[in-house]
């Protein structure tokens, strides 16, 4: 991170502090440099535009929100800092992130040993919840989504048997894979063959012509947009009719700006869509463009939830200006919200913890399921 | 499932075969392994994209005009980097690295003009045909790859056997400098054949750029491996041999994803290839190495 923005930085949260007199001070440590900034970004932009309309309307019982935004630049040493910083420096009531998994495994140790709340809002990694009873997400893992997916799929179109198909060399399309296995034999649903194809590879013939042969009602697909709408034209240029299910990578407006029609009836699963037409979303859509120029994303969507969620929980308690019995009442107040958020309707459920001991909490939360057609993701009803 | 897979290997192995043949004709005339033709491929895919989104030319004048700008490319490369090495008559090598520098330098232009990004040829440039037999699909642009690259090997080949330049360029393969002594333009024609080799590259990337519609500042890697091995194969330097080792590798690899396992299709294609130069060290049709030596 260049000097600049640090020093760009430093100045919105000198600003942020003078202007308001804020009283409840929350802590944002997200990945706002480095590769993992494609993440954090939108979620710090997520959390500033839920802050801004929260203190517009008057805050929390009259207190507004004071974001302490740090950099940990998707590093674990560098959470673990950044978290010690926010919770024993900057005093904060709660901490959300950090960006990746990785760093959650390092730094929410430090939070659930100082009774201090660790909010992620994008790690999909099993386990992050095990950590202790002050780690919460509202984050949906894969396989919560993928179930949904191949099953209202599978019902759809009568499915008996797939094949299936992924990118073997990529940590994100092989975790998808092995969901998709476990999905796949829990529901007893016969695979004909599975094939592989590593990074950088654009020619499918080969491993399509052998599911061809297998004559399978549908092609499970754990692959990233752009290969994927690659291996869609593929197939249907070699007479396979068979839709599409695909994972977490199908969720780009890519898949169905290359496949065009081929893409046409694949069924995907996402926590958040673009055209989810509740108000909450809409909101959302319109306020983010508004302010960033930009489209939003399932991070911005996912951070901007949060901060409802954080607020609807501290709208519950009364604060006493004790700080470690403030961060106990907002702990034993989250799991009791429910909100509908432009991720849809959220609740908490407790995480079941490989050894038994008590643990956070997870998301709760159904997934949007999505029909491609005329080039276009349209929101599954049963009715498509 | 046979015939598909038997055309699946033909297209590619077609692709193969077109990519080595400007591959192996630099090698063959000036005796360099050119590193940097997978990235004159690319440069050629986007030249070729360029001139459909800028200038609407329809896609045969894009394909010519491609071939334009990555011939020249290849002439400018022999000019300012191969030539000047030749005239101090560096070790063999030393070209080899030079282009690899000249490889790395073009796709980090590539990524810089026009971002990592996979770029497509927009919608309704790509014929569409499409030809069923049976449970045969095969595509117009299939077709167009086998019969482009057998025709240019046709051309080539004659041209090389039946031609006086061709006759002068034999002459050079087997040796610059008695080529020189009989009067022959040694370093006119050295530009001819860099000319050429850029522009066969060229037509390679923008056929293959449509075949598979992905267009990326790193798609000449993938494919200058498998050149490497399809001119080992056939033999340094040798048209001929660059057509059949390339079809070789096409099936080599198709069959052993159809009937092995789709893990295993370059471990078989390379496997094969060392065990056949167990076998025949100069390769199938390695005479110019033998002349070489």
């Amino acid at each position: 991170m260049s000097s600049l923005t640090k020093t760009l930085i430093l100045a919105a949260t000198l600003v942020t502090v003078s202007v308001q007199a804020a009283d409840i001070k929350v802590g944002v440590a997200e990945a706002l440099s480095g590769g993992a900034a494609q993440y954090g970004v939108p979620i710090r932009n997520g959390f500033q535009l839920a802050a801004d309309e929260i203190n517009a309307k008057g805050g929390i019982n009259g207190n507004k929100i004071q974001l302490v935004i740090e950099d940990e630049q998707g590093k674990k040493e560098e959470a673990i800092n950044v978290f010690k910083k926010l919770i024993f420096q900057d005093k904060v009531l709660m901490i959300f992130g950090p960006t990746l998994s990785n760093s959650m495994f390092a730094a929410g140790p430090v939070a659930n040993a100082s009774k201090t709340v660790a909010f992620g809002t994008s790690n999909t990694a099993n386990g992050i919840t095990d950590i202790g009873p002050y780690i919460f997400r509202n984050s949906v893992m894969e396989s919560d989504v993928l179930p949904i997916t191949v099953a209202t799929a599978v019902k759809h179109y009568h499915i008996k048997k797939v094949a299936v198909m992924y990118g073997n060399d990529d940590a994100f399309t092989k975790s998808g894979y092995d969901v998709f296995k476990k999905v796949l034999a829990d529901q007893n649903i016969p695979v004909t063959t599975t094939e592989t194809y590593v990074k950088g590879d654009v020619d499918f013939k080969a491993q399509l012509t052998k599911i061809k042969a297998g004559n399978p009602d549908a092609i499970i697909c754990s692959a990233l947009a752009e290969e994927a709408a690659n291996i869609m034209l593929q197939a249907r240029s070699l007479g396979i009719k068979a839709p599409f299910i695909g994972g977490n990578g199908f969720n780009s407006p890519k898949l169905f700006e290359i496949s065009k029609q081929a893409g046409d009836g694949t069924f995907v699963g996402s926590p958040w869509s673009n055209d989810n037409p509740s108000s909450a979303n809409v909101n959302f859509v319109n306020a983010y463009k508004k302010k960033y120029n930009a489209e939003p994303n399932q991070f911005a969507a996912q951070g901007y939830d949060a901060l409802y969620i954080a607020a609807a929980a501290l709208k519950t308690v009364k604060l006493s200006g004790n700080l470690e019995a403030d961060r106990q009442a907002l702990r034993d107040a989250l799991p009791k919200v429910t909100i509908n958020g432009a991720t849809g309707a959220f609740k908490f459920r407790p995480a079941v913890t490989k050894d038994g001991k008590p643990g956070g909490f997870d998301a709760d939360q159904k997934p949007f399921i999505y029909i491609l057609q005329n080039s276009k993701f349209n929101l599954f009803t049963g009715k498509n | 499932m046979l015939p598909q897979q038997l055309l699946n290997a033909l297209t590619l192995g077609s692709v193969y075969a077109l990519f080595a043949l400007g591959f192996t004709l630099m090698f063959g005339v000036l005796g360099v392994i050119n590193l940097s033709h997978g990235a004159v491929f690319m440069v050629g895919s986007y030249a070729a994209l360029f001139f459909v989104n800028h200038f609407h030319l329809p896609l045969w004048l894009a394909l010519l005009s491609a071939m334009a700008i990555s011939g020249c490319l290849g002439l400018l490369i022999d000019v300012l980097i191969l030539k000047p090495l030749r005239a101090r008559n560096a070790p063999h090598l030393i070209p080899m690295i030079a282009t690899i520098g000249v490889a790395i330098t073009l796709s980090s232009a590539a990524q810089g003009i026009f971002g990592a990004e996979i770029m497509r040829f927009p919608e309704g440039t790509i014929p569409t045909g499409e030809f069923t037999f049976g449970d045969v699909h095969v595509r117009a642009i299939e077709i167009g790859i086998v019969a482009i690259s057998l025709a240019v090997m046709a051309i080539l080949f004659t041209a090389l056997r039946r031609t006086q330049v061709g006759r002068a360029l034999r002459a050079i393969a087997e040796s610059p400098k008695s080529a020189a002594l009989l009067g022959i333009n040694v370093e006119g024609l050295f530009r001819a054949t860099a000319f050429i080799a850029g522009a066969l590259g060229g037509a390679a990337g923008v056929l293959i750029g449509l075949d598979f519609n992905a267009i990326t500042p790193l798609m000449g890697q993938p494919i200058l491996h498998k050149g490497i091995a399809v001119i080992i194969l056939g033999g340094m330097g040798d048209i001929r041999g660059s057509l059949i080792a390339g079809l070789f590798l096409g099936f080599a690899e198709v069959m052993s994803k159809a009937y092995l396992s789709s893990q295993m299709g370059d471990a078989v294609a390379f496997g094969m290839l060392f065990l056949i130069l167990l076998v025949r060290p100069s390769g199938l049709f390695g005479r110019v190495l033998e002349r070489k030596a």
